[in-house]
């Protein structure tokens, strides 16, 4: 019973990233595009998590944290490149 | 080591010490301190003659490279002790005569006698080496002490051209060489001379006979500069005139008369070998003298007349292995052309050497060598004209010189050409007479035109840029011994026979020997009528050269072998770089084009001829709803990146697949490699954004086009990859050692991960390594920012 809402879960999941990735391509400006990354990276997390549940295993909860971290470090790098035109800032006394 | 060893290479070890002793004693002529060398050698091999005369070989042996058959063996027989006479004789008095021909102040004598030296080492171990890679060894070396000589004055560009000239054809000869050594290997199983004779029979029915014969003659013809590759020979006079006169005409362009002579044995069971040499050699002996006729330079005339009398040794010796054929060869008169080659080999060393140097004394004497600037020396160097009276009239074969008695002796062969009835020498072996004959002609021709449009006629003291004076008494001891020897063998030709000439038959016809006789020369012979008719004629054209000279300028001069050398060189390099344009045209699209050509066309032809696509399905695990939903993704998000427009989406979509791979690791159950993917790809992806900061922000300018080539090229790859992919798959022929792993893991190494033990217990070397990049990586990346940057400051200092 629950691996059958699991894999409903999962198939929505997957259904959600589609579209998603429908809004990476389309675009139709960058900050859309890092949203709907972001968004991405998100859903991963559940369908890792989901994943974990059907496969009855519990090796892939770092790879859960690791999603989280890097989504939420990759926005902000996005974020900060479009809005200043560099990621890491160049010390002034350089 | 024996003393015979010592003695080949003698000069190779006394041509180290020479700049020593051209630094220390620079106001001795550095030449006094060579010339001890060749004399000494001269008279070592002097003490030869009687054990040789006597049918004895001497043999020495030093193992040089034993695994491979390859000895130093030194062998003294006849024709051997005849060349190494030759070489030492001429040898020192060349050396003597640059004493006075080179100037101590103004040449660099240091280098000029560690060549000539190397040369004569050389020269040595060709004609006492009885292994054939040793005696290629030497041969190479001969060529190139020789490239070396002619371009001793390396200031002039024509010396240079003669050199490099002389260097391709010669190298040309010798690799060939070096193939039908090979091949005689192959068929006999040594490289020693002497046995592969002792085989000659059993390997004349081999297929690879002719072809190692083929090869073996090219070498000889280059060398002894037959036709057509005779070119080379008067580009060398381009080297001083001792050179000329040593290399050029006595000892070097006689090394692939010798390697005929020595082969003889081997080869002349096949007719194509007496065909080949009879046949190249008169079309040179032709060809040479009628070329020399129109020379006006002094040493072009003796160069062609070099070329002309190889050809004739060259011919006598096709003939002579004729001889071989016949059971009885005293009766045959064969082994008379032998003779006369032999003959003549040692004649012509002796008067061309002198002509040499008399070339070198009326240049040096006068400062030109043209015949049309020359006339009218006679008063002022008499013995000069006494000598090239001598030279030439033997070169043109009167009496009472040695010339004379050759040319007799290869009018004899020539006339018995008509008695051969083998290898259809009955139907166009009269030509050799006829030919023989008038090239004789132009030979007593351009003899004349030697010393009479020199020495005789109207001084023209308004052209010489000297005033002409006989040379100095050193200059002239050379020509004058070689002068002696051409009028005491005239008188006295027996003195050779028994010594010199008759060990030398026993060794290009083994197991005959011939009565040597070159006594022979009285009697109404047709010969002598021969010879009378080519004196009347000579004279009568000589006379009338001015009205007939003309006949020279019909030939074109576009069709000249020169031209064809010269063509084919600045073709071949035009060529070659118009092909090398071609393909590497320096965009790296092209280059990847071709290596995923050749990718899919060598795998898919290996995968149609060995029949190895096979789909094996039983193997096979299920597909699940997920695996297609992720395959999906990546398709979708791999096929976009080609059709998108900025580059930002590019990356944005590349990250899209890599997180993708990650989720398939996830589901395939790979928890590391899902942690790693993740990362790296983050990472990766941010990298890209670095790089794309400094680019143009879109892609519009310069819009991926559609090529149809990269399309089919792309597609192929794809599909191809595929296949084997699939193939291997369906051909495990072993099962996985994954086993052991999962039964030690715990057991033997005390990890629960497998993956992590496997990477740091089980095969911790590859970690070890893969660290190892990663450093290289980051170091390079740490060098690459700094040193650019290090520049960049420079550049801004600037």
């Amino acid at each position: 019973m629950i691996l059958l809402a699991v894999k409903i879960a999962i198939l929505c999941m997957s259904v959600a990233i589609l579209g998603l990735l429908y809004r990476v391509l389309k675009g139709p400006s960058v900050p859309d595009r890092i949203v709907a990354l972001d968004a991405i990276g998100i859903n991963l997390v559940a369908i890792v998590a989901l994943t974990a549940i059907f496969l009855n295993t519990s090796a892939f909860l770092e790879v859960i944290l690791l999603i989280g971290i890097l989504s939420f470090i990759g926005t902000v790098a996005f974020s900060k490149y479009l809005e200043k035109g560099v990621v890491l800032e160049r010390d002034r006394d350089y | 080591m024996s003393l015979l060893h010592l003695a080949i290479i003698s000069p190779f070890l006394f041509a180290i010490i020479i700049p020593i002793l051209y630094k220390l004693f620079r106001q001795v002529h550095t030449g006094w301190f060579v010339l001890p060398l060749p004399i000494l050698l001269f008279s070592y091999f002097i003490s030869f003659i009687s054990s040789t005369s006597n049918q004895e070989i001497i043999t020495e042996s030093v193992p040089w490279i034993p695994a491979l058959g390859v000895d130093f063996i030194a062998k003294v027989d006849g024709l051997g002790l005849l060349f190494a006479l030759l070489i030492t004789g001429i040898g020192s008095l060349v050396v003597l005569y640059s004493i006075y021909y080179l100037s101590k102040d103004k040449e660099k004598l240091n280098t000029f006698y560690v060549y000539l030296l190397l040369f004569m080492g050389a020269m040595l171990g060709v004609v006492l080496s009885d292994n054939l890679i040793v005696l290629y060894t030497f041969w190479e070396f001969t060529s190139f002490s020789s490239f070396l000589l002619i371009g001793y004055w390396y200031d002039r560009e024509k010396s240079r051209y003669g050199a490099q000239k002389s260097m391709l054809i010669t190298v040309l000869g010798g690799l060939s060489m070096l193939g039908g050594i090979i091949l005689l290997y192959i068929m006999t199983g040594t490289f020693n001379i002497s046995e592969i004779i002792e085989q000659a029979a059993a390997i004349s029915v081999d297929p690879l006979f002719i072809p190692a014969l083929i090869c073996i003659l090219l070498g000889a013809f280059t060398k002894s500069a037959q036709f057509p590759f005779h070119i080379w020979l008067p580009d060398a006079m381009e080297a001083p005139t001792p050179v000329s006169a040593y290399l050029h005409s006595a000892t070097m362009v006689k090394a692939g008369i010798y390697l005929v002579a020595r082969m003889t044995p081997v080869f002349a069971s096949e007719g194509l070998w007496v065909w080949l040499i009879a046949g190249f050699g008169i079309v040179t002996l032709f060809w040479g003298s009628f070329n020399a006729v129109k020379q006006t330079d002094l040493k072009a005339i003796l160069a062609f007349s070099t070329i002309s009398q190889l050809g004739m040794i060259m011919s006598l010796l096709g003939l002579g292995a004729a001889a071989l054929h016949y059971d009885d060869i005293e009766s045959s008169f064969f082994g008379a052309a032998t003779t006369a080659a032999v003959f003549h080999l040692f004649n012509h060393a002796t008067f061309k050497g002198s002509l040499f140097m008399v070339a070198g004394i009326v240049d040096h004497e006068t400062g030109t060598r043209d015949i049309r600037k020359l006339g009218g020396l006679m008063n002022f160097m008499p013995i000069t004209f006494t000598l090239a009276i001598i030279g030439t009239f033997s070169m043109a074969g009167l009496p009472p010189f040695n010339g004379f008695l050759s040319k007799e002796m290869f009018f004899t062969g020539m006339v018995r050409v008509l008695e051969l009835n083998i290898f259809n020498f009955e139907t166009w072996g009269m030509l050799f007479p006829v030919i023989a004959w008038i090239a004789s002609v132009f030979t007593f021709l351009y003899s004349m035109i030697l010393v009479f449009k020199t020495f005789t006629g109207k001084y023209k003291p308004e052209q010489l840029e000297k005033k002409p004076h006989e040379a100095p008494i050193g200059m002239l001891i050379s020509p004058i011994i070689l002068a002696s020897l051409v009028i005491i063998i005239g008188f006295f030709p027996n003195i050779l026979s028994n010594t010199i000439i008759s060990p030398a038959l026993e060794s290009i016809l083994p197991n005959n020997t011939i009565d040597v006789h070159i006594s022979f020369w009285h009697g109404p012979t047709p010969e002598l009528f021969m010879t009378i008719g080519v004196i009347a004629l000579g004279i009568l054209l000589f006379l009338t050269l001015p009205k007939w000279r003309k006949v020279y300028d019909l030939f074109p001069t576009k069709l000249t072998l020169n031209r064809l050398y010269d063509g084919g060189l600045a073709f071949t390099q035009k060529a070659a770089n118009k092909i090398t344009k071609t393909y590497m045209n320096g965009s790296i699209r092209s280059y990847l084009v071709y290596i995923f050509a050749f990718f899919i066309v060598i795998l898919g032809t290996t995968l149609a001829v060995k029949n190895a696509f096979k789909l094996d399905t039983s193997n096979v695990s299920s597909i699940g709803f997920y695996e297609i939903l992720l395959a999906l993704a990546i398709m979708i998000g791999s096929i976009s990146i080609l059709f998108v427009k900025s580059r930002m989406t590019a990356i944005i979509l590349l990250g899209s697949v890599g997180y993708t791979v990650s989720l398939f690791y996830v589901l395939f159950r790979a928890p590391d490699l899902a942690l790693t993917q993740l990362v790296i790809e983050t990472i990766s992806v941010a990298l890209f954004l670095l790089c794309f900061y400094h680019l143009p922000k879109e892609l519009n300018k310069e819009r991926m086009s559609f090529k149809l080539t990269n399309a089919i090229i792309s597609i192929g790859v794809g599909a191809m990859v595929t296949l084997i992919a699939l193939s291997a798959h369906s051909n495990k022929l072993f099962d996985s050692i994954a086993e052991y792993y999962i039964e030690n893991t715990y057991t033997e190494a005390a990890g629960k991960n497998m993956v992590n033990v496997i990477l740091v217990d089980f095969r911790g070397f590859d970690t070890l390594f893969e660290i190892t990049v990663l450093t290289i990586a980051a170091l390079g990346i740490f060098a690459m920012i700094k040193l650019r940057m290090g520049g960049g400051k420079k550049n801004e200092n600037k």
